[in-house]
């Protein structure tokens, strides 16, 4: 019981697992980001970045350094000070949401028992970063598009809220290990099938909240088919436009971070997380981060190929689905999921 | 106190990692790249023009309109959050007490729809 082991061993640990998690993941972004341009490419018939390293691997890391040996512009009307800090609250806030995402059982660096809210908060604060850098820039088109990303952001936030009641009311916990783990049973173990653990996930009895929060996903962090806010047909670039050097590349850093956060909370509130999908022997001696990531991956594969398909919504479609279709059926699918639960006394 | 203090700590120590690898990227394009500021290169783009006036003008009452309804309905979410995690502890009254909240906010909703605050054509 001394000072050293007692405070400052925890924090050491604690801080080396901290940037363990965030380098790691800042890998995995750079060849996310590659299979993003590479799936892109692929659905266009196209070979995709494929100059740097064997076919391309290291396309990304070449691109981090030649936006760190460009010149950094700050316009002379701008709020300097904002300028430089939207871009650093948009990328710290994205990585900040990895601190509660368990990776495997146990693998979390923060077991903090309001997981999901911590989540959906910084989600929430991440359009601060659109709207500084919109507003500060001082420029038409970044302050249009700071208008529109805020609303777009906040109308597809409540309907993502809704879709967390409906996994809350059947999960009956706030931490997302609770989440994960009440999914070891489910519709497998009440039609007497175990070992079909993928059929407990909340995916199949939630399947259209599922849908509308993956649809949601898309609109909260600005990924086509709902890039409104950087429509480069008539936004240029958004509220990007002034922006150059590193931190343009934190904006779309913490966006692609902020897509795989989203992904990584599909795959730990529908699809069980760490848990293998058929509980059977080879598949159990998977090790549990291993179906985390491909979970996670899979889904990033989906938003994706939706980037590559689908044409781009206007705004006031894109408007109309997030007040008139999705708030509307996540709401009576929370009335749903609740009646159900009440009725049959299910609920944990 | 000291429970709450192990929770939210490693919180702290990773905002803190976060925050450092952020300022890393931010500051070294000004440590390492060349630099040539002109004021053509600093103004304001407006497709080759120069800026016209000031770019924070008037905007569209609608976005205003869509942050209020934001804040109703999130705020809405967040009393849900609660209720949900407990949703087996408030038993058969707090299942009702909340559908007829949640009738209440249908009936604003469906007024807020009628009178065209949904509307962006």
């Amino acid at each position: 019981m001394s000072f050293w082991s007692d405070i400052v061993w925890p924090v050491v640990v604690i801080a080396a697992q901290s940037v363990l998690l965030l380098v790691l993941l800042l890998v995995i972004v750079a060849f996310i980001l590659l299979a993003d341009r590479k799936i892109w490419a692929a659905v266009q018939i196209r070979r995709g970045p494929n100059v740097v390293g064997p076919f391309g691997l290291f396309q990304s890391f070449a691109d981090l350094l030649k936006f760190v040996l460009k010149e950094p512009v700050i316009p002379s009307g701008s709020a300097k000070g904002l300028f430089l800090l939207a871009p650093l609250v948009t990328t710290t806030l994205a990585l900040l949401a990895w601190v509660v995402v368990p990776v495997a059982d146990g693998w979390v660096i923060a077991d903090i028992n309001v997981g999901v809210l911590f989540i959906l908060a910084i989600s929430s604060l991440s359009v601060y970063g659109a709207i500084m850098g919109g507003w500060a820039s001082n420029s038409k088109y970044p302050f249009l598009s700071a208008l529109r990303c805020a609303a777009q952001m906040v109308s597809y936030e409540v309907s993502i809220g809704l879709v967390i009641i409906t996994v809350l009311l059947c999960a009956g916990s706030l931490n997302i290990s609770a989440i994960v783990r009440s999914q070891e049973t489910g519709l497998a173990t009440m039609i007497g099938l175990p070992w079909l653990s993928f059929l407990n996930w909340y995916w199949l009895p939630l399947l259209p909240m599922f849908v509308v929060f993956f649809v949601s996903a898309l609109a909260e962090t600005n990924r086509p088919p709902f890039d409104l806010a950087e429509a480069e047909s008539e936004l240029v670039a958004g509220y990007m436009v002034e922006y150059g050097s590193t931190p343009y590349m934190m904006f779309m850093l913490g966006e692609y971070v902020a897509i795989c956060t989203m992904c990584a909370m599909m795959a730990l509130l529908f699809m069980g997380g760490w848990m293998p999908p058929i509980d059977v022997a080879p598949f159990t001696w998977v090790p549990g981060i291993v179906w985390f990531l491909a979970k996670a991956v899979l889904m990033f594969f989906f938003i994706a190929m939706a980037k590559a398909m689908v044409p781009r919504y206007r705004y006031d479609q894109l408007m109309r689905l997030g007040w008139k279709v999705f708030l509307p059926l996540s709401l009576v699918y929370v009335v749903l999921v609740a009646g159900v639960l009440q009725l049959t006394g299910w609920a944990a | 106190m000291d429970e709450l203090l192990r929770d939210y700590l490693p919180v702290i120590i990773f905002l803190g990692v976060a925050l450092a690898i952020g300022l890393a990227l931010l500051v070294s394009p000004f440590l390492l790249a060349f630099k040539n500021p002109d004021p053509e290169k600093l103004s304001a783009y407006e497709c080759g023009f120069n800026a016209f006036d000031d770019a924070r003008m008037k905007f569209d009452v609608r976005f205003y309109l869509v942050s209020i309804l934001f804040v109703i309905f999130d705020l809405e979410v967040a009393f849900l959050f609660p209720w949900a995690v407990a949703f087996k502890d408030v038993g058969v009254f707090g299942f009702w007490s909340m559908m007829v909240f949640l009738g209440v906010l249908t009936i604003g909703f469906a007024y807020e729809w009628k009178k065209g605050a949904l509307e962006w054509d």
